[in-house]
């Protein structure tokens, strides 16, 4: 027997931190596909670490979705027993692996868009928000700061790096657009006070994104045909594959306490 | 590069000198004194050293696959969060020894390529599979444990840098253990489906980890001067009869039963189990346990999909040195 999905009543603020909480996740999931794998040991011992982080913001937001919900949902159900269409991150964030040089280029990506999210975010009228928003900055700056040293290395280290770096920001490049668009029921709790505006950070990310990719002799893309979906449950196929194992022990054996 | 400032191995002994300082080392080690980097000491110490710490980080770091193997799969976000935690505190000791064992004059580039290349040996125990969650509460509780047996004699060991880095490591495999048997506890409390997993997982690990310990003493190759070196401080036996009679009790409580019909307990409280099957361990540590072609493969895999990221951080870190020599020169 298979568990059902749960369902959610995903209100303007339970939709706004599931989002951000499945990014998180999500991206922490990946990450932690790593773990004894990495290039160096250094670099096992630091994506575990950046993913340790990322599942820790997942779990406040999850409690703090739950808790707006006001139904018997908590951290496990959601992350468990929702199907890829109820699952609302970034399609950037369920890319796989793939190389060293696509899981940098996609944390870098995010990262440079997180640390300056959750900054605003801070000042956030809902309380619970803008504390996890503290929290998060201060890794999210250290994320940032880790993947960007990383660019720079391998955009600037062997010919074979630099074409590896550059095929993987040309690769999730179309991915990046996502991450500024609101839709009108996150429009109004931007007027309430409680979301960020992403859309003007957009000029800030964009920098950070350059002058990293200077330093490091890599080329950001011109074309801005950006990829969209994740947001509504239009995922790509990878987020299925990704669930099946994420969940597989809740799904195999319902019910049950670990 | 960390051991540049050491002194390089000693390559022979060198008759009457050697034999004079020889009697002094061995002087020091009797008074418990700590042999550091820069001592004089003698060539076989220094190999058995580097044979011992080096296969103690590999462990480590071979270690790491078993349990990864369930990082994407546990079955809470809690239990996801505290078993990546617990992989990373593995490599953060692989690495902790491997510097360690580079004060003693070998790189970690060479105590790793011996390994990848078959030459040098890790922990037996991490040649069978994790298949099932149960296996993970398994490994915290029994292999943790008994790696714990192991250790804690080792943070008196003569050697400094290995005995200092033992006392950290215990720490965090003593918090391991405990969130193992917690898994255990867990899973004993739970439904007979839960039960049943435990007791699976038990059955396929309780030898095995016996295993751990090595050989019976009355054929161990290197306990005598090891013990005389205050490297190793118990024998295999001693120390297999601590964890025995430390994890018997465990078991009771969990419920479970440790799958040896034959196992009593003697006058003296001490749990007496039946021989232990060593052409097992032998066959295992022959390449020829369940999983030893899987673990050498993965780390292969690794270390040879990562050369281009190594190459490049060394290539821009010449290139970052070079411009700093030309503008320097300005």
């Amino acid at each position: 027997m298979a568990t059902a999905n749960i369902e959610v009543s995903e209100t303007p603020l339970v939709l706004y931190t599931l989002r951000r909480a499945d990014d998180a996740l999500i991206l922490g999931h990946r990450l932690s596909e790593w773990c004894g794998h990495a290039p160096m040991l250094e670099e096992d011992m630091a994506l575990s670490n950046i993913a340790l982080d990322l599942i820790g913001q997942a779990r406040e937001l999850y409690g703090y979705a739950a808790k707006a919900e006001g139904r018997d949902n908590d951290e496990d159900k959601l992350a468990y027993l929702r199907d890829v269409r109820q699952y609302r991150n970034l399609l950037l964030v369920e890319q796989p692996n793939g190389d060293f040089a696509q899981t940098l280029v996609r944390q870098f990506f995010y990262s440079a868009f997180a640390d300056i999210y959750w900054r605003a975010m801070m000042a956030s009228r809902d309380t619970t928000l803008a504390a996890i928003a503290a929290k998060s900055e201060k890794e999210s700056a250290y994320h940032l700061r880790h993947a960007s040293e990383w660019l720079i290395r391998l955009g600037d280290g062997t010919d074979e790096s630099h074409a590896r770096a550059q095929a993987a920001i040309d690769h999730l490049w179309a991915f990046t657009g996502e991450m500024f668009a609101v839709d009108d029921g996150e429009r109004a709790l931007i007027h309430a006070g409680i979301a960020v505006d992403p859309g003007p950070l957009r000029g800030r990310w964009l920098q950070t994104l350059s002058d990293v990719a200077h330093e490091a002799t890599l080329i950001l893309p011109q074309n801005d045909w950006m990829q969209q979906g994740g947001r509504a449950g239009r995922h790509s196929e990878h987020l299925g594959h990704l669930l099946s194992e994420l969940q597989s022990m809740q799904r195999t054996f319902p019910g049950l306490t670990w | 590069m960390y051991t540049q400032a050491l002194n390089t191995a000693e390559t022979d002994d060198r008759g009457l000198e050697d034999a004079a300082k020889a009697a002094q080392f061995q002087a020091r080690i009797d008074a418990e004194e700590r042999i550091e980097p820069n001592d004089w000491m003698p060539a076989a110490y220094r190999k058995t050293l580097t044979r011992q710490i080096s296969q103690h980080a590999h462990s480590e770091i071979v270690g790491m696959l078993p349990e990864g193997n369930w990082i994407t799969r546990a079955p809470t976000l809690r239990r996801k969060a505290a078993l990546l935690a617990k992989v990373q505190d593995e490599c953060g000791h692989g690495l902790y020894l491997y510097a360690a064992a580079e004060t003693l004059g070998s790189s970690r580039e060479e105590l790793v390529d011996a390994m990848l290349a078959g030459k040098a040996k890790y922990s037996s125990i991490f040649n069978y599979p994790t298949l099932t969650w149960a296996d993970i509460g398994t490994i915290g509780w029994l292999v943790d444990g008994a790696a714990i047996m192991n250790q804690i004699p080792l943070c008196r060991c003569s050697y400094g840098p290995y005995a200092r880095a033992m006392i950290r490591v215990c720490k965090e495999e003593s918090f391991h253990q405990r969130q193992g048997y917690e898994i255990m506890l867990t899973l004993c409390r739970g439904s007979d489906e839960q039960k049943a997993m435990a007791q699976d997982a038990l059955d396929r690990w309780w030898w095995p980890v016996l295993m751990m310990f090595g050989p019976p003493d009355a054929t161990s190759q290197h306990s005598d001067t090891s013990t005389k070196w205050k490297i190793k401080r118990f024998s295999n036996d001693e120390l297999r009869q601590k964890f025995v009679d430390a994890t018997v009790p465990q078991a009771q409580y969990l419920g479970l039963t440790i799958p040896d019909p034959g196992m009593t307990q003697d006058a003296d409280g001490h749990w007496r189990y039946s021989e232990i099957d060593w052409t097992e361990f032998k066959q295992v540590l022959a390449g020829n346990g369940p999983c030893n072609r899987d673990r050498m493969a993965a780390r292969r895999k690794a270390h040879a999909e990562g050369a281009w990221v190594r190459e490049a951080a060394a290539a821009y870190a010449a290139k970052r040195a070079q411009r700093r020599t030309a503008q320097a020169a300005e």
